[in-house]
């Protein structure tokens, strides 16, 4: 019950913020640019190009009227017209989140997979060598920058070894959309081959975006394992003689899991963030190359549309996350 | 005095922070003294087409880039850049962050409410996606890079300051302070803040390295300074229509950011274990 009434208050908590960041996007959009017309029209347009072009975009009235027919806009689905594609920006946005998400997922999938069993042997095997090497590791993956990690691997096993693709999400046209994942798509329609080279394409830039990632996992599920192994509950199955294997694995990991799952809502901010440049580097068609294109043709529009898809996606994210920390750890919800 | 030997004898003994310092230190020095320790200081503005691309030599320590300017060269004189950015950049995010903080940790009234509501708006979206958008509103510039980053950066110091204000107010030294008759400025900037700064010392040195990748990353994307600067984000970025044969234009550029990153990120956490013992977790070390 408890738990219910948390979640609702971090429920009524979203509009609020959600607003926020539109009044945040607006101001950067709409308010800091001396003249967003002469940007967009570039400097031979003749005045009554500008004219019409203000009329088009509605900044020709109050800044009150343009942040109302704003936030009217966004609440319709309406993010404006791409000063490049002339499509619809939502569409645009709609049609390449699903790329985006999926290499997320994956890539948090991996470092969980990986992360968390490295973090218990780090723990376990304490100041041992594999415990500095692992620290070594931690410590790089915090301070690599993404799109260069991106270069070096595609250097070295797409250029040098040739195991790898170059860049792409898949070779040919890609499954039957049915969520958008290809993973997913290829498997359910049964296509495999496409299931093969999705999963082919995947593998260097998921890696590259779950290395950062993998390097915060594990280092809180070893403090987290280091913490649970010293108290008191543990000393007791010791004492009653439960197999090590079993209070680790089954006992320790839980409670120690507790701190990772905070971290979440950081890792996941940190890895769309830097989906960003990693998507450019691989030419993945998701959120961030749409982002990278706008920001080289310089469509402002877009851009302010990517950052509130970003913006709601890490929002949610977060909400989530905390919903599931209040049901794993009780005592948050008090 | 007395305490910065503590402080240097505590540094030296722990051989992972010495090697953030000697890193950090390493970047000043290559930053300062960028003239003398190049083999082609001209190079940063000067081009010489005919010897572009040349692969690492005693002439050209990290080879040749497009132009056919001394990688080496260009990047000591990056380092300047990205110093400047980033001890710019986190010093006005600070300097802004702070006083709300401790504004907003003080006072339990509206204004306070609405500073705290304001900070977690800009802290609920991932910092690069606010600093694109900023960046890419303003133009390519140093100015607009640093301009960028500090905006986004100050609701984090702002949260900090005020979680920690809150926590000293209840403090006794404060309480006492409070009923000998201590204005609220002087509670703040002579009581409060004292006692946060080391834990602020620690997340400084720790931010030092997040800020220099996010300027690095806007770099990379274009956003940063325009050609011919010798930012290392763009040279990267230059770089990439010349790969894999010239190897070495990316490589040394990303290697520099990763070391000085890295500086930073290993100093921070040697500072914490001595300033900041509260956050210290058994388990660290």
């Amino acid at each position: 019950m408890r738990e219910l009434v948390l979640a609702l208050n971090r429920l009524l908590w979203l509009a609020p913020t959600l607003l926020g960041l539109l009044a945040l996007t607006f101001t950067i959009s709409h308010v800091i640019p001396a003249d967003p017309v002469a940007f967009i029209a570039g400097d031979n347009a003749s005045a009554e190009q500008i004219a019409a072009l203000k009329a088009k975009f509605g900044v020709d009235k109050p800044l009150p009227v343009q942040l109302w027919n704003y936030v009217t806009g966004v609440a319709r689905g309406d993010f404006g017209v791409s000063l490049y594609t002339q499509r619809p920006i939502a569409d645009d946005l709609v049609s390449r989140l699903p790329a985006t998400l999926e290499l997320a997922f994956v890539s948090i999938l991996l470092a969980a997979v990986i992360g968390i069993p490295l973090g218990v042997l780090a723990a376990v095997d304490r100041n041992s060598w594999l415990d500095h090497v692992l620290r070594v590791f931690t410590v790089s993956g915090l301070a690599i920058a993404a799109f260069w990690l991106a270069i070096l691997f595609q250097l070295l096993f797409a250029m040098e070894l040739g195991i790898t693709p170059l860049q792409g999400r898949i070779d040919g046209w890609g499954p039957d959309p049915v969520t958008g994942f290809f993973l997913i798509d290829s498997a359910w329609t049964g296509d495999w081959e496409a299931f093969r080279s999705a999963a082919h394409h995947m593998v260097l830039p998921a890696v590259t975006l779950a290395f950062p990632a993998m390097a915060t996992v594990m280092r809180f599920t070893r403090a987290g394992v280091l913490d649970a192994i010293n108290s008191n509950y543990v000393d007791y199955q010791n004492a009653m003689g439960v197999p090590r294997r079993v209070v680790i694995w089954r006992y320790v990991l839980r409670n120690a899991l507790i701190g990772t799952v905070t971290q979440l809502g950081l890792i996941f901010g940190n890895l769309i963030a830097n989906a960003v440049v990693v998507e450019a580097v691989f030419d993945w068609p998701g959120l961030g190359l749409y982002a990278v294109n706008s920001i080289l043709r310089s469509d402002y529009n877009a851009i302010m549309g990517f950052t509130l898809v970003m913006g709601a996606v890490f929002i949610i994210a977060n909400l989530l996350v905390d919903i599931a920390h209040g049901l794993i750890d009780p005592r948050e919800a008090g | 005095m007395e305490t910065l030997r503590f402080l240097l004898r505590k540094l030296a003994a722990d051989r992972t922070a010495a090697l953030g310092a000697l890193l950090i230190l390493l970047l000043i020095v290559v930053a300062i003294a960028a003239p003398m320790l190049s083999t082609h200081p001209q190079d940063v503005t000067e081009f010489n087409p005919p010897g572009r691309l040349q692969p690492p030599s005693v002439e050209h320590f990290f080879g040749t880039d497009r132009m056919g300017s001394d990688v080496y060269s260009r990047l000591l004189f990056g380092a300047r850049i990205t110093i400047a950015i980033a001890v710019i950049a986190i010093g006005v995010s600070v300097l802004i962050g702070i006083p709300v903080g401790l504004v907003a940790g003080y006072y339990r009234n509206w204004v306070s409410d609405a500073l705290m509501r304001i900070s977690d708006i800009f802290l609920a979206v991932p910092q690069i996606v606010l600093a694109i958008a900023i960046a890419q509103t303003l133009g390519p510039s140093i100015e607009n890079v640093i301009l960028a980053l500090s905006a986004t950066y100050w609701p984090f110091w702002a949260r900090l300051v005020y979680a920690e204000t809150r926590s000293a107010l209840n403090e006794t030294y404060v309480e006492a302070s409070i009923a000998l008759g201590a204005s609220p400025g002087r509670v703040m900037l002579f009581h409060v803040l004292p006692n946060i700064s080391s834990s602020l010392i620690v997340r400084t040195t720790i931010g030092m390295g997040g800020t220099i990748l996010t300027a690095a990353t806007l770099g990379f994307l274009g956003l940063g300074p325009p050609a011919p600067s010798p930012e290392w984000g763009r040279t990267i970025a230059e770089s990439r229509e010349f790969l894999p044969e010239a190897w070495w234009y990316a490589t040394a550029p990303g290697l520099a950011i990763f070391l000085v990153v890295m500086g930073f990120n290993l100093f921070g956490d040697g500072l914490r274990d001595i300033l900041d013992p509260r956050t210290r977790r058994s388990a660290d070390g």
